[in-house]
This record gives C-alpha cells, structure tokens and sequence, in this order.
C-alpha cells in the first residue's frame, strides 16, 4: 500500500471549514438571542459563548482523546488520557484509514462540532439558567453525553492494514451519520428536552407575550448558521473532493426547499408567512440533511428538505400539548429535524451516489438501513436523554439550576451579568464609578 | 391657554405637524405612546403560537396654544390624523394656569 502524503488542497479545506463551524455557534447565539425577550438576550448569546470557551479547553486537555483515541480499543468511548493534543504537527488523521490531513486539523474540526452541540441545548432553558450552574453543566454533559456520543458514530476506528481497532458503537454497526445527525442534534434535541423538564416553565408561560425581540437578530444567525453549515456537512468529508461537493450543493438544496416548506404551512394555516418561518425553515432543514448530505441524490435532498420544513413547523406546536416550556423549539427543530434526516437515508440513501453509502428502500436495499439508522437515532435519543435528566437533576440539587423569580421578572441579564443589552432611554445614564 | 392633547397613528404625525405649522401654529412636543381604546388590540403569530398585543404604538402630541385658536387647533389636527380606520385616536384639551419660557422668562401668552 503506498504511504498517504499531506495533501494540501484537502488540508486547506479542512482548516477553512473549521473557522466556519466555529462561526455557527455565535450565529446560534444571534439566532437564539433575538428570540428571546430584550431582557434576556445577553444572557442568552452568553449561553453560547461561554460554550466556546469551555469546550475549547476541555478539548485539549482530555476532550479529543475521549472521542477520538484509540488506544482503549474501545467502541463506547476513544480513551482516557490527560496527555492533552500532543503537538504532532506531522501526524496524518488516521479515522476508519488515512486522510491526508494533518490530525491537528481534525481535532480543530471536530472539536468545533463539540463546542456547538452543547450550546444548542441552551435554547430550551431560555431566559431562566443561573449562569454558573450552565457552565457546570456544559462542562459535566460534554464529558459524559457528547464525547462518549462522539465517539460511537465519528469514529471509525484506528485503520492499520485490514486491522481497524476502536472504531465506535454505531459506526462499527453501519449507522450512517455523516455530519451529526445523531451526535449534534437528537443528542441536542433529547438534551433540551430533558433540561426543559428539569429547570420547569418560565414564570408567566403561557400568559405574557413572549415574541422575539429582535427579528432581524434571528434572520442574521439563521444567516450564519446556514454559511457555517457549508463546513459542518461539505467539510465533514475531510477533503476538497467529490463528496464535499455533493455534501455542499445537497445542504443548499434541502435548506432553501425546507424554508419554503415552512413558509407554506404559515401560509395555509396562519395567512402569513413570516420571518421568522423562514430562518426556522431553513434551520430544520440544515438539521435534517446533515446526516444525508453525502449519501443522497440531490433531488432527495429538496425532498428531504421539504418535508423537515412542513414538518418541524408542525412540530414545534406540540409542546403546548406536554405542558413543557421548550422555549425556543429545540425539540421541534432539532430532535424532529435529527430524527427524521437519520431515518431519511433509509429511504433515499444510494450507493449509486456514494460508494461508501447503501441503498434505501427507494433503491431497492429493502429496509436494512432504516432498521440500522432508527437503531442508532433512538440508541442516541434515549441515551442522551436519560443522562442529561440525571446530570440536570443532581446540578439543581446541589446548586440550584434557576436564578431568582425576581431575577427572571425583572431580566436576567442584570442579575446574572450586571449589564443590559439594551439603552433604551438616554436620560439617566449615571456616571463612571470606580 | 389651554394644553391640547393629541393620541394620534404614528403615520400621521408628519401630515398633522404641516398641517399646524401652515396654519400658523408652532411648537409641540412629541412623545412615543403607547395605548387603547375600543381599539382593543391585534394579533401577531411567532412560530404558530399566537400574542395579543393590546397596547399599540401611538404618538402622544401636546400643544401649547392660546384659548382663542384652541378650537382651530383641534380641528386642524382632527382633520389632519384622520384615516377613518378605527384606531384613529383622540384629541382633548386642558386649561393651563401658567407658562414660562425658561431663555427669558416671559409668561403669560408671550411664552407660547
């Protein structure tokens, strides 16, 4: 076998589709933030930020070995090592074979896929998270919830000859998930859910108006959400090749497709169609394709697309119907939209289009893949969500995971951040205080 | 001297301001407001999930004006904000006991 070379042209598509990923979770945390009330939008994009910050260092120290490792040839987690990234600046990516990129730029990569599952979740805790027990949170869920997660379906295993060692529980079993459908968003979505449970209704849901308070804050993230996408999904097939390319048009196609979907439920059952629809739109439809992009025929991607937009608007009613306080649909975009884009390729998947990929049922592969992708979505969903139930409870028992009722009333970002995101009046500004 | 109050549509500030001012009438202070009347509210829709917004953005207008064209005043800004929609707003006025111009202060009606 000839010796796998860096090459150049793969790298640098890698390292560009990293600073993209990472510009998602401020994107996240623009989208989030004008959903939410004028009061709580600072907090809300803190949410986010804060994310980066532990996540980033996390991921250093043991984070990218319990994901990715493979010395504990393990298929439930990489291995447990504090012996941080190493500075192995001409080691290859070696996930299930060789890449010829360096394995630095993979665990850049990766790790921002780590960084912006975790702040997805803080959609559904909205406007009522004591800052501090978030942090704990972020830091305790990455470790038990997503590198573990990470590790079942991305890695694919230390490839030496025909020897494959440590490949993940889900990838080792034939579940197809190329970017995160099951690691980012049921996990994200099932997450939310959870701590929607934990943390209980904002004071006044159901009673006060809740609108956004900054539409076009929500269009600008729902806007860098979709750019940044490009290198979530296209640079997941770690090369500027084919597959990146299909990953790429096929995120377009299935995003504009579910906006119009979602846009056309508006219509129907509203008599308008709304801004907010459409970024929603367009976010359900870059959840749904995310596992599918590279293993779909484009037209399959519309398809797909059109489908998670009717459906996730649809969905994002039903939590009125649980009584549970979801705040800005984590469940009804990215747990609907997860489910349904893993599920998807066990219908529309083609080796025709990937020789990595089988064939759904549409192409005649009977229901094998349906069977392997709902095991993985609902192995992934029930998992997270039974962790991050016990992670939440034992944080709000020990230090309380809701600030004040007052607190909430009057705005958590003054409680929480002594700042406000907003001088509404130029009258009594006060004076500098040492 | 008499204080007119004016809840008008936001729409209809500029056509009430030239209105007043081509009749002679200078000076007002402004205000973003907001209110209703038999109006009630309206309805807006986020994601499916319906609010009722009961207090709609008005501007509150205030004129200063001598009593002799308080009427003239008043009818002026009545013409002026009129769409005939509901919502269109009220106008009122107020007897005012005094009124100084803080640069040189006049009082009486010189101030106005």
């Amino acid at each position: 076998m000839a010796e796998v070379v860096l090459n150049t042209g793969d790298t640098a598509w890698v390292l560009a589709s990293t600073a993209l990923v990472l510009l998602m979770t401020p994107g996240l945390a623009l989208f989030y933030g004008g959903m939410v009330r004028a009061k709580s939008v600072l907090n809300m994009m803190l949410m986010s930020m804060v994310t980066i910050g532990i996540v980033s260092v996390l991921w250093v120290i043991y984070g990218f070995k319990l994901a990715f490792g493979y010395e504990a040839n393990s298929q439930w987690y990489g291995e447990i090592s504090l012996s941080g990234l190493g500075s192995a600046v001409n080691e290859l990516t070696n996930n299930g074979g060789v890449y010829p990129i360096p394995l630095l730029a993979f665990a850049a990569f990766q790790l921002m896929f780590a960084i912006i599952t975790p702040a997805l979740i803080s959609g559904a805790i909205a406007d009522r998270t004591k800052f501090t027990a978030w942090a704990v949170f972020v830091t305790i869920w990455v470790t038990l919830v997503y590198f573990p997660v990470a590790h079942w379906v991305f890695a694919f295993g230390n490839k030496v000859g025909d020897t494959v060692t440590g490949a993940g529980f889900l990838a080792a079993r034939g579940v197809q998930d190329f970017a995160g459908g099951t690691a980012v968003h049921i996990n994200a979505g099932a997450a939310g859910l959870a701590m929607a449970i934990i943390l209980g209704r904002r004071v006044g849901w159901r009673r006060e108006s809740m609108r956004p308070h900054s539409l076009p804050l929500v269009l600008i993230g729902a806007g860098l959400l979709w750019f940044g996408w490009f290198g979530f999904n296209a640079g997941s097939a770690l090369g500027a090749n084919g597959t990146a390319a299909l990953a790429l048009l096929n995120t377009q196609v299935a995003t504009a497709a579910a906006a119009l979907g979602w846009l056309l439920v508006e219509k129907l059952r509203d008599g308008h169609p709304t801004s907010l629809g459409v970024a929603s739109g367009a976010v359900a439809g870059l959840v749904a394709i995310t596992p599918a992009c590279a293993f779909v025929a484009p037209w399959a991607a519309v398809v797909i697309g059109l489908i998670a937009g009717i459906l996730c608007a649809l969905a994002v009613g039903l939590k009125y119907l649980f009584n549970f306080d979801d705040s800005l649909d984590v469940v009804g975009v990215h747990l609907v939209g997860g489910l349904w884009g893993c599920l998807s390729l066990g219908f529309f998947g083609s080796s025709a289009v990937n020789s990595l990929g089988l064939d759904g049922i549409f192409y005649g592969g009977g229901a094998t893949l349906l069977g392997k992708q709902a095991f993985g979505a609902f192995f992934v969903l029930a998992y997270s969500f039974i962790i991050t139930l016990i992670i939440g409870f034992v944080i709000d028992k020990v230090i309380g995971f809701r600030v004040k009722e007052e607190a909430e009333i009057s705005g958590i970002d003054y409680d929480q951040h002594a700042e406000t995101g907003y001088e509404l009046t130029n009258s009594s500004r006060g004076g500098f205080s040492s | 001297m008499k204080l007119i109050t004016a809840i008008i549509k936001p729409q209809k500030l500029d056509a009430v301001k030239e209105a007043l001012v081509a009749q002679g009438i200078t000076g007002m202070t402004v205000s973003e407001a907001k209110g209703f009347g038999r109006q009630l509210g309206l309805t807006e829709v986020y994601r499916g999930t319906q609010y009722k917004v009961d207090l709609i953005p008005k501007i509150r207008l205030e004129v200063l004006v001598s009593s002799k064209v308080a009427d003239k005043a008043i009818e002026i800004i009545v013409n002026a904000a009129r769409t005939g929609s509901i919502g269109d707003g009220k106008v009122w006025a107020t007897a005012v006991d005094s009124v100084t111009r803080v640069r040189t202060g006049e009082s009486g009606e010189e101030a106005i």
